[in-house]
């Protein structure tokens, strides 16, 4: 991973790659999406292994017709949305600049 | 609010028929002339498979919802609502949550390395030939299925909004569904079913949302209220509407085969080869993000909707109503609209049930003829010699083949008890598309054999499980005898316990594909570096795109 940048013969596909300002937007990339994914994994399948296994939970009266499951399912839409909300904004702000500018740089380097 | 009034007669035959066919009729002549209208100018394959990638991420994303939600999604899940509550409810989440998948793992790394067909990213950095034989097969299963499920349905609804009951009527009917399909698909190629997702979704939120207005304003916006009229309609559930078990509690198999559902929807939507072909009618991948901000606020907000529809159909309609109808579940929303608006507000929502099923099987045409065209036909079978026109060409012979397959098949479909079709498509999806797409974009290690493993291994094991599973033989109503098996009474090799594969299959997808994987010393690092700096920078698309 780490061999010596730019040797002769190298693409600028593997310099860049090799580069440590690349590894840093893989590692933003992927210190945002694969947390992100195993929480709202763990949530929905928390709220269907509840609703399957503790019914009489998720039955429960919170008052009138409303019920414990309900109320998670409609959690379920709440945090579909903000999920969205938040990764929209952190891939404007933070992803998408470090992308953009590293893409740009490969075009400088090809065009030379 | 005891029994709706005055209605119960009509039970069978709703509506004016005439006024269902002239309002589906008038939908069909709009879209095509704007299919036509849109369809001018030259015929490249990019513009056949992708539109030339000229849509924005809004209008992609109301093309995405109107894609994903099919005939099965609106009248099936306010059916599921309707008569069995907070179970129909639980089912509807986990197509919504699914596309998190899409948005965060998916959608734009897609964008950014392929360009016409899901097997262009899986073959990016793979020995080629293989690798787009092997994501062709599970594409074209996956829209098989998809699709014979779409024109089963339609068969259904036939007998329900149009009182045609004759199988001979009902064929005819599927027939004509299969041409118009084929006609969009032919003249106004990804731009034209586009347009006609575009119009339909906005049709089909449209409606459902005056429906559901039209149903909290007679509880005086009282959610509460309608849940407690719901309840107090359906004798046999009553209050059990609101709590989990009315369909999926009833032992300790259907528990299981519900989990096993849920991760086939969770994880097989962003494997669906129709859904993913979406994302290529975009310039960019910040367009591609776009898209699914926009698809996940429309289809959320639309199942919240059906939740208040469904509640509304058991308050209004009644669950003995709805299960006398023909097609029985999928009645209740066509039923609430009759009970609510008379026959025109049926004939509106008869209307857009048909063009959800038009729009999302143009859809499926067009991504399995481009698979056909741009996978088998250029890059396996021609070694990427052809011309444009010769793969356009070949692109425009195999959706009239998918075509003609869908209607013959829709026929035959259409008596046949396949709603477990939809079910196998997303695990087909999850088990074999998912876990490739995502190693391909994740792990540096992946090779050829890993993609073989997991695509050949994902697909084999969630069909195999099916053919052995209770839905294909064996199953039979514990109450009534009644046969529920697809093949008739008497025939039974099954032995897998569940209905739905995923629970093993889709496991057994990504263990397959690190098997392959670790067993094979295949890699390829300049390959891997350029597709790796390209999905995560987005450099070289706008290339490909000016072209």
């Amino acid at each position: 991973m780490s061999r010596a940048a730019r040797t002769q013969g190298e693409t600028p596909y593997l310099a860049l790659q090799s580069s440590s300002e690349f590894q840093e937007l893989r590692r933003t990339f992927r210190g945002f999406v694969l947390p992100m994914t195993a929480f709202f994994l763990a949530w929905y399948f928390l709220y269907v292994l509840l609703s399957i296994f503790a019914p009489g939970f998720m039955g429960a009266r919170v008052g009138g017709t409303i019920t414990v499951g309900l109320l998670f399912g409609l959690g379920q839409f709440v945090t579909t949305f903000a999920i969205t909300i938040l990764y929209s904004r952190w891939a404007t702000r933070r992803f998408d600049p470090a992308a953009d500018a590293l893409g740009a740089s490969l075009d400088g380097v090809k065009e030379h | 609010m005891t029994r709706s009034l005055g209605a119960a007669d009509a039970a069978t035959t709703v509506g004016t028929p005439a006024l269902n066919i002239g309002i589906f009729a008038a939908f069909v002549v709009i879209t095509l002339a704007i299919v036509i209208r849109v369809a001018s100018g030259k015929k490249t394959a990019e513009q056949y498979y992708t539109a030339g990638g000229a849509f924005s991420g809004r209008q992609n994303g109301v093309a995405i919802a109107g894609d994903y939600l099919s005939a099965a999604s609106f009248l099936g899940i306010a059916g599921a609502i309707a008569l069995q509550g907070y179970d129909g409810f639980l089912y509807s989440i986990g197509f919504l949550v699914a596309w998190l998948v899409a948005l965060l793992l998916v959608a734009e790394l897609l964008r950014n390395t392929g360009r016409y067909t899901m097997a262009d990213v899986l073959s990016y950095r793979l020995r080629q030939r293989p690798v787009r034989v092997a994501t062709a097969i599970s594409v074209i299963c996956v829209s098989f299925f998809y699709l014979l499920a779409q024109m089963a349905g339609a068969g259904g609804l036939v007998s329900l909004l149009l009182g045609v009951s004759g199988e001979a009527a009902q064929n005819i009917v599927i027939a004509i569904v299969g041409v118009i399909m084929i006609a969009y698909v032919l003249i106004g190629g990804m731009k034209g079913t586009t347009w006609v997702q575009i119009i339909k979704a906005a049709l089909l939120i449209a409606g459902t949302f005056v429906m559901t207005v039209w149903v909290l304003g007679k509880y005086g916006f009282n959610v509460s209220a309608l849940f407690q009229a719901a309840a107090d309609n359906s004798p046999k559930a009553g209050e059990k509407l609101f709590e989990p078990g009315l369909k999926y509690g009833k032992s300790t198999t259907t528990k299981i085969d519900f989990i096993s559902l849920s991760m086939a929807l969770v994880l097989g939507t962003a494997g669906l080869p129709h859904v993913l072909q979406r994302f290529y009618t975009v310039p960019t991948s910040k367009q591609a993000r776009k898209s699914v901000e926009w698809a996940i606020w429309l289809i959320g907000g639309f199942y919240l909707l059906t939740l208040v529809v469904g509640y509304g159909a058991a308050a209004l309609v009644g669950p003995e109503r709805i299960a006398a109808a023909p097609g029985k579940a999928n009645a209740a929303a066509p039923l609430l609209a009759f009970d609510l608006g008379g026959s025109v507000l049926l004939g509106l929502i008869s209307g857009v049930a048909f063009a959800t099923i038009l729009a999302v099987v143009a859809g499926l045409t067009i991504t399995t003829s481009a698979t056909f065209a741009h996978d088998l036909y250029k890059e396996v079978f021609k070694r990427g010699r052809t011309t444009q026109d010769q793969e356009v060409r070949v692109a425009r012979i195999a959706a009239v083949v998918i075509g003609a397959i869908a209607i013959v098949g829709g026929m035959y479909a259409k008596t046949q008890n396949v709603a477990f079709l939809v079910a196998l498509a997303f695990a087909v999806a999850a088990s074999a598309n998912l876990p490739t797409i995502l190693y391909s974009l994740f792990w540096k290690r992946f090779n050829t054999r890993g993609a073989l493993f997991s695509i050949y291994g994902g697909l084999v094991s969630a069909i195999g499980l099916i053919a052995f599973s209770p839905v294909v033989s064996g199953k039979v109503d514990a109450a009534t005898g009644a046969n529920l098996a697809m093949l008739p009474p008497g025939v039974d090799f099954h032995w897998f316990p569940l209905d739905n594969p995923g629970l093993v299959s889709i496991p057994l997808g990504f263990f397959l594909g690190w098997l392959g994987t670790v067993t094979s010393k295949e890699f390829d690092a300049e390959k891997y570096a350029e597709m790796e700096v390209r999905s995560l920078t987005g450099h070289g698309v706008a290339g490909a795109v000016d072209h």
